[in-house]
Order: C-alpha cells, then sequence, then structure tokens
C-alpha cells in the first residue's frame, strides 16, 4: 500500500493524531519531490526552496487535524507549499522577475512552435549525457513562472489537471491553457537544440554511436 | 473541412493529453497523415514531455531528504 491511496492517507492521520507521530515521516515522504519543486520554481534558489520546503512540512504536520479529507493529500500539502513560497515572495520586494503580478495574470507571448521539416526522436537514454538535462532544466527555468509551475506539477511531478488546478488555485481552464503555451515556448525554445541528441543512423546499432 | 496548420497546433497539448474530442481528432489524424511540418511538430512536442518527465532531469538536492526528516524529528520530539 503506498501513501497516495487515500484511505492509507486517512487511517496515517488518524493515527498520528492519536499519537504515533513517526508515522508523519511516512506520510509527507511522497510529498517531498512536488514540494520541493513547486517551491524552487516560485523562489528561484535552492537553499530558500529547501528551507520553505521544511518549513511547509512542520506547518503540514502542526495542522494535520484540520485537514478534512475533501481534496488529496497532496493538494492540501501542496497549496500549504504554494502559500509558504507566495509569503517568502511577497517579503522581497525587489525581486522584479516573476513579480507577483505575473502569478496572477496571463501573459501574452508568441506561442508559436518551431517549425521543422521532420523529426527524429530523442531518446531518454540521451539523459546520461549530462548536457542534456542541463539543456532541459535551464529551458524550463527560463519560463515565466506561471507557465513553469503548471509545467513543472503536470508534466514534471505527472499530476493531473484537477490536482493540478487545486494545487495552484487556478481552474482547470487555465491549467490546460497555460500548459498548452508552456510546451509550445519549451518545443520553440528545445526543438532546434534537441536535434545533435537524437541517434545519429539506424538505432538498431544503438543511438548516438 | 479540412483544418489548416495553425489550428493543429492549437490543439497540440490537449491532443498529446488524449482530451481533444472524436471529431477533432480525426481531424488532426487525417492533417497528419499529408503535413510533414505538423508531423514534426507534434513529435517534437511530445519528445519535449517525455525527456522532461524523466526523474534524471530535476533531481531533490543531495541530503535534502535527510535533512528534512531530521528537522522534522525536532518539531515531533516537540509536539
Amino acid at each position: 500500500m503506498t501513501a497516495h491511496n487515500p484511505e492509507f492517507e486517512t487511517e496515517c492521520i488518524r493515527r498520528i493524531l492519536s499519537g504515533e507521530k513517526q508515522l508523519f515521516h511516512t506520510l509527507i515522504r511522497p510529498c517531498e519531490r512536488p514540494v520541493y519543486f513547486l517551491l524552487l520554481s516560485l523562489l528561484h534558489n535552492e537553499a530558500e526552496a529547501e528551507d520553505a520546503a521544511q518549513e511547509t512540512a512542520i506547518k503540514v504536520y502542526r495542522n494535520l487535524h484540520l485537514f478534512r479529507g475533501d481534496s488529496q493529500f497532496r493538494t492540501w500539502v501542496l497549496s500549504i507549499a504554494r502559500n509558504e513560497g507566495l509569503g517568502r515572495l511577497r517579503k522581497v520586494e525587489t525581486r522584479r522577475e516573476d513579480s507577483l503580478e505575473g502569478l496572477a495574470e496571463d501573459q501574452s507571448g508568441d506561442f508559436t512552435p518551431a517549425i521543422l521539416a521532420s523529426w527524429r526522436e530523442v531518446p531518454v537514454e540521451a539523459l546520461e549525457r549530462k548536457e542534456l538535462g542541463a539543456l532541459l532544466r535551464t529551458a524550463i527555468e527560463d519560463l515565466p513562472v506561471i507557465y513553469r509551475n503548471v509545467v513543472l506539477l503536470r508534466d514534471i511531478e505527472e499530476m493531473d489537471v484537477r490536482e493540478t488546478a487545486a494545487a495552484l488555485g487556478i481552474t482547470e481552464g487555465a491549467v490546460k491553457v497555460r500548459l498548452h503555451r508552456a510546451r509550445a515556448m519549451l518545443q520553440r525554445e528545445l526543438a532546434p537544440k534537441l536535434k545533435g541528441f537524437a541517434p545519429k543512423r539506424a538505432r538498431l546499432f544503438g543511438w548516438g554511436a | 473541412m479540412r483544418i489548416d496548420c495553425k489550428h493543429v497546433w492549437e490543439h497540440i497539448s490537449a491532443y498529446i493529453d488524449g482530451e481533444v474530442d472524436a471529431k477533432v481528432r480525426a481531424e488532426i489524424d487525417r492533417h497528419l497523415e499529408t503535413c510533414e511540418i505538423c508531423s514534426a511538430v507534434l513529435d517534437s512536442t511530445r519528445n519535449v514531455v517525455v525527456l522532461v518527465a524523466d526523474d534524471r532531469v530535476f533531481e531533490l538536492p543531495a541530503g535534502f531528504s535527510d535533512r528534512l526528516h531530521a528537522r522534522l524529528d525536532r518539531e515531533l520530539e516537540l509536539r
């Protein structure tokens, strides 16, 4: 049984609240990745995102009795993480880039894809090359924050539209629009650069030979 | 009615997620059969989506989990 199982979560929470405190480690573990990367997306600073993630986990523990089970546990945790991140952003007024206004408003931009005559698939095995990972990370980090948050939860943490909307406090329609734009921006930025990572010729003989 | 490339691009993300209705999907599929550009745009977009989802792209910092649980232990002792 995994901690993503709502029945397991409910039972776990009941037991923690009745004194089995150590079970909280098990309960929170599956949320660690999405919490950290959502905070990193918002705060753009690894040390601060880590501190905010720890603070989030403590707030979740202290407020555990308030969880009502009308959303998934992970969604509830992510909304606490988001509030923690936004609270920290508000304190730092000098951060012009990714301003809070940008979080509320869709930005105009060019969402036309890069036009290609053909495409040779880049297999995931190509990620053994560190520079490919770096290329992908940079492209995502360079997205405006409202798009980055959605890509992070939908495509990187593979959450569904409903949960992403709930965690970010936006509508499901907004999730879809932002995801579409984000993917178009990523394709436009990455497609020309990814070509070099495609297998040279006959895949039968292994890639990149 | 024959749909154009721009119309296909507008639906690419939903198409990848299997969220376009059957009629639009059929139109797009028909368009893709003869349009190499849209096929390449779709394939490259899908390829990007698959690559960014790989756990190797975004990894937690070394020791992140240990530090988190150590801090939680201190909190759990207090309350």
